[in-house]
């Protein structure tokens, strides 16, 4: 399955970036053979609003089965929940750090948004 | 028909006050608008009686789902993220709607209409025979602008219509200012006050609307805003001193123009200059001489 | 060792009450924060914090039609679908009315028409005596001011992150609009500052309903409190009410003006008692922030 995690670089060794909405990159990795690709998340930057909706519509559109990040607004939660794709707010390291974190089974999904909506 | 705006760059220089007072001397001549409708502060000094309450509404869009084949052509052109499609939903976010109709056009399969959401109210009233008309935005909300538009469709025909705005240079001022025939820039003589003011010059001569500029709390800060308007050519057409008294009867909602006979006349010597213009102003420029301003 | 940081922000309802005043001279006592000036349409603060510009960033609004006139027939199709009443008869688009939705470019039947997105503001990142400050201007007769707002906002959080800054210092607009919304959400405490008159009070209880509606702790203090004594005993009372902390009162102080002609904020002016005051208010502030 494909799980998406926020991403401040290009590659598994990048920090893990702690916001959803405005991302520098969505890391999507596939937990069935370790594969992953990139979607650069430059074009939400300039969006003038509701770039947490555009985001979880993207990765929605890419296949993602899950979610890890570090924050996340209502929006953008509303927008996952309709389409069923567990969020992590975990996400904290490196993305490898992340992921090994997911694979061992130590996060659970949270059932809220826990940023305020309008957030930086 | 002579409309004037009431407007300021700085907040708090004292617009309601000029506009509501102005008003006062006018009486039955005069339909006093409020579009402050973040925080409308008219009626605390007019105390008018009001008569009618419109609720204000704007379309967003609603989804029939039986309908919907989730093509995203709606999502697609919405400019403003408002709509998310799902695999079997489709999402509305009210909030983010700017009420553009553009998904309900772009819909192959008619599966969206518009429905009216209320954003806030326009209250219509009489005061001393001052036609009074404000609008009120529901806490919350976060576009003023078509509140403003619907409170200034209400508008009668009255000699004297006094536009009262919100603070600031955007969009929610520019919505009030539109179609007025002159505008009263209320400010203080101070650093921020100047400031202000000329960024409140700078959008009144973007939109060509003829200017003339009141100093509130004469004899505080420094000469610098004189000095400004001098140099700019800009009338000064009436000057409030700096009196505690004012600020006082002020607090507890009185109108100064009852309070203090000496204000009073400054402010029947304003009302006659702008109705004696009245003829003679033009929405773009004029010559430079009495109330004009290019 | 990082401490979390903490956000204020400082709003009004109504203007002209003395948040930059108080922004001012919270920036004078505050030791390791970093300033915002979200009053994006008419900002203050600079005047007082006189800022050295070391990044300037031009910003991008929302889109604006424009109408090809060579390919336009003047079928007059956008003008009768325009909600916003910004294509005149002889289809002229105002850009000032203009919203950006693009329905008229969407049906035009000639494709005569395209969105635009033009440089309406700029925001700085400067250093001042008081530490870094982020800061903006909106130009004149712009709308999405909320987006430059959360602009100005991010950047200032994001300097208290790499610098390790304990506060982040939000000076706010008036009002309950867009660029109030983005100044208050998410926001740590709210403090309004408001002045003891019918129109302050009546401004008051509606942005306290805002930041309720946002679930924000909020903060009030009383300026020009001696104006009218008993109108600030309403207040308090509406914060009890309300459920907002009272933080206290700052008399009238013509050294307010003073220290704004000489560029200084107030407790850099000397110990007046609006200084005093402001002091006072600032630790109980601290004390609600921790």
């Amino acid at each position: 399955m494909k799980i998406v995690i926020t991403s401040r670089g290009e590659d598994l060794n990048a920090e893990v970036d702690p916001r959803f909405g405005r991302a520098q990159y969505f890391i999507l990795f596939e937990t069935d053979d370790d594969s992953f690709s990139v979607l650069d998340n430059k074009q939400n930057l300039n969006a003038q609003q509701g770039v947490g909706i555009q985001a979880a519509q993207q990765i929605i559109n890419a296949g993602a089965a899950g979610l890890i990040t570090g924050n996340c607004g209502p929006k953008a939660f509303q927008v996952l929940s309709a389409a069923s794709i567990p969020v992590y707010l975990e996400g904290k390291g490196t993305v490898k750090e992340t992921i090994e974190a997911f694979k061992a089974g130590t996060m659970s999904p949270s059932n809220a948004a826990n940023k305020d909506g309008h957030w930086v | 028909m002579l409309k004037i705006g009431i407007a300021s760059g700085k907040g708090g220089t004292g617009k309601t006050t000029v506009a509501t007072n102005l008003a006062r001397v006018g009486r039955e001549r005069v339909c006093y608008v409020d579009c402050d409708v973040e925080e409308p502060n008219g009626h605390l000094f007019l105390k008018p009686e009001i008569s009618e309450t419109l609720h204000v509404t704007v379309p967003v869009p609603r989804i029939d789902i039986p309908r919907c084949n989730f093509c995203g052509m709606c999502r697609d052109v919405c400019r403003f993220n408002a709509l998310a499609v799902l695999f079997k939903s489709v999402l509305v976010f009210d909030e983010l709607c700017h009420s553009c109709g553009g998904c309900a056009l772009v819909c192959p399969f008619g599966a969206i209409q518009e429905e009216p959401r209320e954003i806030g109210i326009v209250e219509k009233g009489k005061s001393n025979g001052i036609f009074f008309l404000g609008g009120r935005l529901n806490v919350g909300e976060a576009m003023a602008p078509p509140l403003i538009r619907a409170v200034k469709r209400e508008i009668p025909r009255k000699e004297l219509v006094l536009i009262d705005a919100s603070p600031g240079t955007s969009c929610p001022v520019i919505t009030a200012l539109q179609e007025v025939d002159y505008c009263l820039l209320v400010t203080e003589p101070t650093p921020f006050g100047l400031h202000d003011l000329r960024l409140a010059v700078e959008m009144v001569r973007k939109i060509s609307i003829p200017f003339g500029v009141v100093i509130n709390r004469d004899g505080i800060g420094n000469a610098d805003t004189e000095h400004y308007c001098s140099a700019e050519n800009i009338p000064v057409l009436m000057r409030i001193p700096d009196d505690r008294r004012i600020a006082e009867a002020y607090s507890r909602g009185e109108m100064i123009v009852d309070t203090l006979p000496e204000i009073k006349s400054k402010f029947t010597d304003l009302l006659g200059k702008l109705l004696d213009c009245k003829e003679s102003l033009s929405p773009v420029s004029g010559p430079e001489r009495g109330l004009y301003q290019r | 060792m990082t401490k979390y940081k903490k956000e204020l922000t400082i709003i009004s309802g109504k203007g002209g009450t003395g948040k930059t005043t108080l922004a001012a001279a919270f920036a004078s006592l505050a030791e390791r924060a970093v300033i915002a000036d979200c009053d994006v349409d008419a900002a203050n603060l600079h005047l007082i914090l006189r800022p050295e510009i070391i990044e300037e960033h031009a910003y991008e609004g929302g889109f604006t039609a424009e109408i090809d006139t060579e390919r336009c027939t003047l079928c007059g199709q956008c003008q009768s679908l325009c909600r916003f009443s910004a294509i005149s008869d002889d289809m002229r688009i105002d850009p000032l009315l203009c919203e950006g939705c693009g329905v008229c470019m969407d049906r035009c039947p000639e494709n005569a028409i395209r969105m635009t997105r033009e440089i309406c503001g700029r925001w700085f990142l400067s250093n001042t005596r008081f530490g870094p400050f982020v800061h903006a201007r909106l130009g004149i007769a712009q709308d999405n001011s909320g987006k430059l707002v959360s602009q100005v906002r991010r950047r200032a959080n994001e300097i208290a992150e790499e610098q390790d800054l304990e506060l982040v210092l939000v000076d706010g607009a008036p009002g309950i609009g867009c660029p109030v919304i983005s100044s208050v959400a998410g926001t740590d405490l709210v403090l309004v500052v408001t002045e003891p008159t019918q129109s302050g009070r009546h401004d008051l209880e509606r942005v306290l309903e805002l930041a309720r509606h946002f679930k924000i702790k909020t903060a009030v203090c009383v300026n020009k409190s001696d104006l009218n004594e008993d109108m600030t005993a309403k207040i308090k009372t509406v914060c009890r009410e309300k459920g907002a902390i009272f933080a206290g009162t700052i008399p009238y102080d013509p050294a307010v003006t003073e220290a704004m002609v000489a560029q200084k904020s107030l407790v850099e002016n000397g110990e007046s008692p609006g200084a005093v005051a402001i002091k006072n208010i600032w630790r109980t502030v601290l004390k609600i922030l921790q």
